[in-house]
């Protein structure tokens, strides 16, 4: 298919239909309500389900409901109505089953503002809501990517059985940038071949689709089981891209989503100018790549690591993890909708290298 | 001629072999049991899902052979919302206590209700939150004794009972809204009249239908089960006054959508 203008938004929408994504509840919420304006069209066409609920604490929950049934579910959202939805992530988790959340990220906490940040990156990779769960996070950085990802989500979370988030921002969401699409939607599996969804008994045993356990054992394998699927994931499903990782580096950027881009300007620049800069950009934020940053922080060349984020500093804590102790782990971030210029990012970087 | 014994009482078809966790006396029981006759004699086991609340019949799904859903505290009817919505084909019904949906539920049930979502709501109300112990409940008589109304409901603090069948029926959408209770036999028959009709509506594709049943609690209402039953007539129904707030077979409502 040809490659056609599209801003990232509705770019994200149309991407979860061509995934077969055709079940979609949400909240309007900035910086990413095109998403609904663009579905409540599209959806109709396709025999596909929109419904604006009453609060992102129902959307959470309608998705539950909705995922239950084996089909492709899945809502758009931004910080605050991602955090009303942590309550169902958590029994979605608990109860495997497969969902999509985009959480198109603006700074916070707190009401915040509405452009883009990367704040969220705890609550996406720590768990968000109560219990021993995780969701697999995906972070764009192109619309293009968000547009893989978003369909790579579906599949990702009817794998695992377990929520998915993608975790763009609100410079994902409102770029106009060039995508290619599949030509068409693509074939789910029917629900009435799958062991699990509530389709109704009819010809075989009832199905009870549930978090709860009371007997403690119970509970307990249950969320052995979770994390047997975690550990798959960490073993199966690490994505991330390298850029400009040569022998001669002297610092190694780890950076996601828009800053990543910026990040590549900035190693560039540096470029022409004689500094050797390379970038590590996780794709997976859970399942986090860090044996692969371990393996690049701890090559001879590389003099320190540095964390660069539109938050004050929350992937910089998995950075440092995976690097042991090993290198000096830095961070440098700019939040509360600033997105930090290539100048102040290679300020740092000369800084960091006693050159400033 | 043994094959002759007329059988005239035996479990629905619609129920699992399992005793029941609830409080003897408790009318939750006859409630599942209403639900699970209307299953039966319409022929539904098999497409019907439904959903579980909070509260004493969280575990409802273990006694019934119909595929369910636990959701989280109250918002049962956003669950419901969501499969009905993808799987249209399906019957689903939630079963709510008056803390689940009158309290921590109140935005998903008026919400679910306003939108007309093709689901059947029964809700148990006993005044009190049971599975918690005994506390107030929204929908709590004044000067009703709760473990956190010590000195009985103080509506000057917590103001009156919320009467939910009538706050849903000023909505245009809803098809059906009865109050009914299970205090004695003969309400007993009246409660399976609207439970059947709400599933009724259902089947034939009309807008959301509800159907409070006043319940007893007779453990945490510190009284026998008798008491119990007494005290609901006397006090509860003055209130809670029963009958059809709201049915389109009379206001033709949907007719009045277009
Ligand atoms: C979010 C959340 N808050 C509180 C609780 C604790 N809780 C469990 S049941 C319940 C009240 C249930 O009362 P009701 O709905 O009246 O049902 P009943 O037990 O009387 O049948 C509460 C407060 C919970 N499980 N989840
Ligand atoms: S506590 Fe009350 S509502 Fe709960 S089972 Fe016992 S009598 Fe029934």
């Amino acid at each position: 298919m040809a490659k056609i203008l599209m801003k990232g938004n509705e770019a994200i929408g149309e991407a979860a239909v061509r995934a077969g994504g055709l079940h979609y509840f949400a909240y309007p919420i900035t910086p990413q309500s095109e998403v609904g304006e663009y579905l409540v069209k599209r959806l109709p066409e396709v025999g596909g389900v929109f419904v604006q609920a009453e609060s992102e604490v129902a959307v959470g929950n309608m998705l539950f409901g909705a995922a239950a049934s084996g089909k492709r579910v899945f809502t758009t959202s931004s910080s605050p109505g991602i955090s009303l939805m942590q309550e169902a992530i958590s029994y979605i988790a608990g109860a495997h089953l497969p969902a999509v959340f985009i959480n198109i990220v603006r700074g916070g906490p707190g009401l915040g503002g509405i452009l883009p940040a990367q704040s969220d990156y705890f609550q996406a990779t720590k768990g968000g809501g109560h219990g021993d769960y995780r969701l697999l996070v995906l972070a764009p950085s192109t619309v293009q990517e968000a547009v893989d990802l978003v369909m790579l989500a579906f599949d990702l979370a009817h794998k695992y059985l377990n929520p998915v988030m993608v975790l763009g921002d609100g410079m994902i969401g409102q770029m106009m940038e060039a995508v290619e699409f599949p030509e068409s939607i693509k074939e789910t599996d029917d629900p009435m071949t799958m062991d699990w969804p509530a389709t109704g008994c009819e010809g075989r045993d009832p199905r009870i689709i549930k978090s709860l356990y009371l007997d403690p054992q119970a509970l307990e394998k249950n969320s052995f089981a979770l994390a047997d699927k975690y550990k798959k994931m960490k073993e199966e499903e690490v994505r991330y891209e390298l850029y400009k990782v040569k022998d001669d580096c002297q610092v190694l950027l780890i950076s996601y989503g828009t800053m990543a881009r910026i990040c590549q300007t900035v190693i560039d620049e540096m470029e022409e100018e004689g500094v050797s800069v390379g970038l590590l950009r996780p794709i997976t934020l859970f399942p986090f790549p860090e044996n692969e940053i371990r393996e690049q922080a701890w090559k001879e060349n590389i003099r320190a690591v540095l964390s660069v984020e539109m938050s004050t500093g929350q992937m910089v804590e998995d950075v440092d993890k995976a690097v042991q102790g090993r290198k000096p782990v830095e961070f440098y971030g700019r939040t509360g909708g600033i997105v930090p210029s290539p100048e102040e990012v290679k300020d740092y970087i000369l800084k960091i290298l006693g050159k400033k | 001629m043994p094959e002759a014994k007329l059988k005239i009482f035996e479990r629905p078809k619609s129920f699992t072999d399992v005793v029941t966790h609830y409080c003897p006396g408790c009318t939750h029981g006859i409630i599942h049991r209403l639900i699970a006759e209307t299953i039966d004699e319409y022929g539904i086991r098999g497409k019907t899902v439904g959903v579980a609340p909070v509260g004493c019949s969280v575990l409802i799904y273990n006694y019934f052979r119909t595929d369910f859903l636990e959701a989280p505290h109250g918002r049962a009817p956003a669950l419901a919302t969501g499969i009905k919505r993808v799987s249209p084909e399906l019957i689903v019904f939630t079963y709510q206590g008056d803390g689940d949906l009158a309290s921590i539920g109140m935005g998903e049930i008026v919400h679910a209700a306003n939108r007309g979502e093709k689901i059947t709501v029964v809700f148990v109300n006993n005044a009190i939150y049971g599975m918690t112990g005994g506390q107030m409940a929204p929908t709590t008589m004044p000067g009703q004794v709760t473990t956190t109304s010590p000195m009985g409901r103080d509506v000057s603090q917590a103001g009156y009972p919320i009467r939910m069948s009538e706050l849903l029926s000023t909505l245009r959408t809803p098809a059906y809204i009865e109050r009914v209770s299970v205090h004695n036999p003969h309400n007993v028959i009246r409660a399976k009249k609207a439970i059947k009709k709400a599933f009724k509506n259902q089947m034939e594709g009309k807008r959301f239908t509800f159907v409070e049943v006043l319940s007893t609690c007779p453990t945490n209402w510190g009284l026998t089960p008798d008491e119990a039953q007494n005290w609901l007539e006397d006090n509860m129904i003055a209130f809670y006054p029963l009958g059809v707030f709201k049915d389109t077979y009379y206001d033709n409502d949907e007719e009045g959508q277009k």
